[in-house]
């Protein structure tokens, strides 16, 4: 079942093109990470998504119109939209208490579990928390809620690598369970790689590439060469290259495991690496 | 519409605006104390300056709790946009109706008991205070507890629900519009528009009805009340009498207007 289906989506500031005819098809279960630079309409992307902005074009979310129907959506969609936007004044134990209130699938005691785990008191008021508790504590209230899909604007913005590490392991291990969907944007794209079962590039407010992460890996690869073997590499016509030490470092696409054993070192791709290529193939610089 | 979203939403505004009861408390307590010391002071008929000293704690107790109305307004739908709060909020299940309205009901119900309660609890701590007082000095204070207490607190009450919740929600729906639409300043273009009407009124015109409308309003209508020129606010003989004046439906529909306009702008304005 699609949770998220976007066909044709348009959005325009003025004369600005956020987004111009995205389609998006987010499937149950899966954890997508939404990569492209800035401006390149991510947060327009998923403000639609959440029913924060209006938008020309046909998207549901979990079946509902979420322009029309935000209240009702949010039973099922949590989000963070980044990680400065929790009320400054408002006290620890009464965001929970508000969040008990409003929200039927909010679970307390999960909340409080989660943020026994932290140095956070329930007394402090948010203004006195650190950046990285006041992300542990947005954190712990979207993971108590039973939510279905969960969308991650930039949630580690600013933080140190410490607390994003411990964002994305509390992520995994105490909220994702197979029949949850994660929709999340980063700047950061080495650090969820991993976490991730599909890609999707976005840039000038199109979709630009998209592959599920068996794929990308099936499909591309990373070949390390020493100079001497450049010329019979770059034969490959790679996608993208970069020199490192002394050593060049090229992204190939179909490439065969024993002929590119024979030339350098291969391994895993890296997404950032990709990233930059599919970006760089598109014209993002000048 | 759902009950348990409302009612955490109007908690959270309390939450939030602490000046919702601290204001009134230090204002209450100002006034009892420098009452005593009036008293202390003793001068000649201490039942009718006593009597005076009552009123005067009423109409700077509402003052008081206006003030704050209206500066709660203007900040309600603003100052979310501003910190980006808003985003969070929109994250819960509460609709942008449930949302408006909640901060509605602050200036139209939750203050206004407020002012009630607050100074009915100021003047009665005035009253043990200055009776203590007056008996230690040996002086008579029957006559500070014969004055009419039931229908004064009675008449405020009825004061209160009329003028400052009813009379008033044209203000407020106005101040919430503002405060949903403004990107920067809601304090002046709450203002500016209402002094610009007027003045370009008298130049063009050479007429004052804007401004003589809006002093009605702020009157509360009372301008042709049997009670008029009293500070001393009590039961009024005809107490639904002002159901019948236009102004009052005017009023609302003006106020219901803004509301929607508010509700409206809260889905579709971004954070600042």
């Amino acid at each position: 079942m699609a949770v998220i289906d976007a066909r044709g989506i348009r959005k325009a500031f003025g004369s600005t093109v956020a987004l111009d005819g995205v389609d998006l098809r987010v499937d149950e279960g899966r954890i997508v990470g939404l990569i492209g630079p800035n401006g390149a309409g991510k947060t327009t992307a998923l403000n639609a998504i959440l029913g924060l902005t209006s938008y020309q074009g046909q998207l549901t979310v979990l079946e509902r119109d979420p322009w029309t129907s935000r209240s009702r959506l949010m039973h099922d969609v949590a989000y963070i939209a980044d990680i400065a936007v929790l009320p400054r004044w408002i006290r620890v134990s009464q965001l929970l208490d508000f969040a008990g209130g409003v929200h039927p699938r909010f679970d307390r005691a999960k909340a409080e579990a989660f943020l026994a785990k932290t140095t956070i008191g329930r007394n402090a008021r948010v203004r006195e928390l650190s950046k990285g508790m006041v992300a542990q504590l947005h954190l712990a209230l979207v993971m108590a809620i039973d939510a279905r899909l969960l969308v991650l604007d930039e949630p580690t913005l600013g933080l140190d690598i410490l607390y994003r590490k411990q964002f994305y392991d509390s992520l995994l291990n105490d909220y994702f369970d197979g029949s949850r969907t994660i929709l999340v944007t980063t700047h950061q794209v080495e650090e969820i790689q991993d976490i991730l079962t599909d890609v999707v590039f976005i840039n000038h407010g199109r979709i630009v590439f998209r592959s599920s992460m068996e794929e990308f890996e099936s499909r591309y690869l990373e070949l390390v060469v020493p100079p001497d073997r450049l010329a019979a590499a770059r034969a490959l016509r790679p996608l993208h290259e970069r020199q490192i030490l002394g050593r060049s470092i090229l992204l190939i696409e179909n490439g065969d495991r024993q002929q590119l054993a024979a030339l350098g070192e291969v391994r895993k791709p890296s997404l950032a690496e990709l990233f930059v290529a599919v970006m760089e193939s598109k014209g993002v610089t000048p | 519409m759902s009950s348990g979203a409302m009612t955490w939403s109007v908690r959270r505004e309390v939450w939030e605006n602490r000046s919702i009861y601290l204001a009134p408390l230090i204002v209450g307590v100002l006034i009892a104390l420098s009452s005593i010391v009036g008293t202390l002071g003793g001068l000649n008929s201490p039942v009718s300056r006593f009597a005076s000293h009552i009123e005067i704690a009423g109409g700077a107790l509402m003052a008081t709790t206006l003030i704050v109305a209206i500066f709660y307004c203007l900040d309600a739908l603003y100052g979310e946009r501003r910190d980006r709060s808003v985003l969070f909020w929109k994250s819960m299940p509460v609709s942008d109706s449930e949302a408006v309205l909640s901060k509605m009901f602050v200036p139209m119900v939750i203050l206004p008991v407020v002012t009630f309660v607050f100074t009915v609890a100021t003047q009665f701590i005035m009253l043990l205070l200055t009776s203590a007082i007056l008996s230690l000095k040996g002086e008579a204070v029957a006559p500070l507890w014969n004055l009419p207490w039931p229908q004064m607190s009675a008449g405020l009450l009825y004061h209160l629900i009329v003028v400052h919740s009813l009379y008033y929600a044209p203000i407020f729906g106005w101040l919430l519009l503002v405060s949903a639409w403004a990107k920067r300043l809601p304090f002046l273009w709450a203002f500016l528009p209402a002094a610009a009407i007027g003045i370009i009124e008298k130049f063009v015109f050479n007429s004052t009805h804007f401004a003589n409308m809006l002093g009605s309003r702020i009157s509360g209508g009372m301008d042709s009340s049997p009670t008029k020129g009293s500070m001393m606010m009590l039961w009024p003989p005809h107490p639904f009498e002002f159901l019948g004046r236009p102004g009052l439906w005017i009023g609302w529909l003006f106020a219901a207007a803004c509301l929607a306009g508010a509700i409206l702008l809260r889905r579709r304005r971004d954070p600042i």
